[in-house]
């Protein structure tokens, strides 16, 4: 039997229940704030959303792995693709545009134009450094780290900070063998 | 109509994570489910490293005169395998349909640790829905 053929970030998006766009802003919200009373400084809530973008990646990638009925990407140009075409349309809605490749291939930007996250936000002068959407570059961090690859998620424009856009850095740092034995310690 | 005997879920390095009995036939104590279990990761492996042909992602399924055993395995490593009977058809479809069951009911519960074995009863209750229902909706997918 042929495998089941890849499905759009449109078909899935519109197939999977939702909730209101205004609560998830909200509570996505309300947890930077929570995180910001907790830990007070601003780099350690930076770490924090990055760390629980992580811990959703890791579980989120098996989803989209199954919903979207992609396989195995040939090349790290292909995996960014999919993120940016399949992965942010499936889970946010948006789409997002892939750009400045470097030579080999292994460093791209994701770049959004439009970001659910960020609807009500204003960056007040005591939070500058925040970077008030860091769950998302720890997802795909998580994410790909389930599928064997090791990478680096920066932000280079936010447009709480005043950029035009929103730019994630994605640095392919190196690509584990799939073979095993898997060791123990690892 | 033909029966599923068992289903099995493997993490992804080798620990039985998932196992339960569906027919009357096939059933097997702990000790046999988990011998079962960390052969078939070992003979997945073995098959990948030995295939003539490069590039091979692992046996799917295994025929013998008295049961089948059709076996997925997801990008992220974790295997699903159900023990059915002979000549079933059909049962990559269902192997998916259990996978994103998987990642729903599992994965989505905040309080399921990552590769340990999995009891969320609404995961339970799915796949008993999806197993023994009529699948004929669910080939209509």
């Amino acid at each position: 039997m042929a495998p089941a053929a890849p499905r759009s970030g449109e078909a899935i998006f519109s197939s999977v229940d939702r909730v209101n766009a205004e609560l998830f802003t909200l509570t996505y919200g309300a947890i930077v704030r929570q995180l910001l009373n907790d830990l007070e400084e601003v780099e350690e809530v930076n770490k924090q959303l990055d760390q629980m973008g992580y811990n959703i990646g890791i579980r989120l990638i098996d989803e989209f792995l199954a919903k979207s009925n992609v396989s195995r990407c040939v090349d790290f140009k292909e995996t960014a693709d999919m993120i940016a075409k399949v992965g942010f349309k499936m889970f946010l809605g948006v789409t997002a545009s892939v750009t400045k490749w470097d030579a080999d291939g292994s460093c791209c930007s994701i770049v959004l134009e439009e970001n659910p996250l960020v609807d009500f936000v204003e960056l007040p002068d005591t939070c500058q450094g925040l970077y008030y959407c860091n769950i998302l570059s720890g997802v795909i961090r998580g994410a790909l780290e389930m599928v064997a690859m090791k990478t680096e998620v920066t932000w280079i424009r936010d447009m709480l900070r005043g950029d035009d856009a929103y730019e994630l850095q994605v640095k392919l740092l190196s690509q584990l063998p799939e073979e095993y034995p898997y060791k123990d310690d690892e | 109509m033909a029966a599923i005997y068992s289903l099995y879920i493997i993490n992804k390095s080798g620990g039985l994570i998932f196992y339960k009995d569906y027919g009357s036939k096939g059933r097997m104590d702990t000790n046999d489910s988990l011998r079962v279990a960390s052969l078939w990761h070992s003979m997945h492996a073995i098959s990948q490293q030995l295939s003539p042909i490069t590039g091979c992602s692992g046996i799917e399924l295994l025929e013998a005169d008295t049961f089948d055993l059709n076996c997925f395995q997801s990008l992220t490593g974790t295997k699903f395998f159900v023990v059915c009977e002979p000549g079933t058809q059909n049962m990559e479809v269902l192997l998916k349909f259990i996978y994103e069951l998987y990642t729903d009911y599992v994965l989505k519960n905040p309080f399921y640790e990552m590769e340990m074995p999995i009891r969320c009863e609404l995961f339970d209750i799915k796949l008993t829905q999806a197993i023994q229902k009529d699948r004929v909706a669910l080939l209509g997918r």
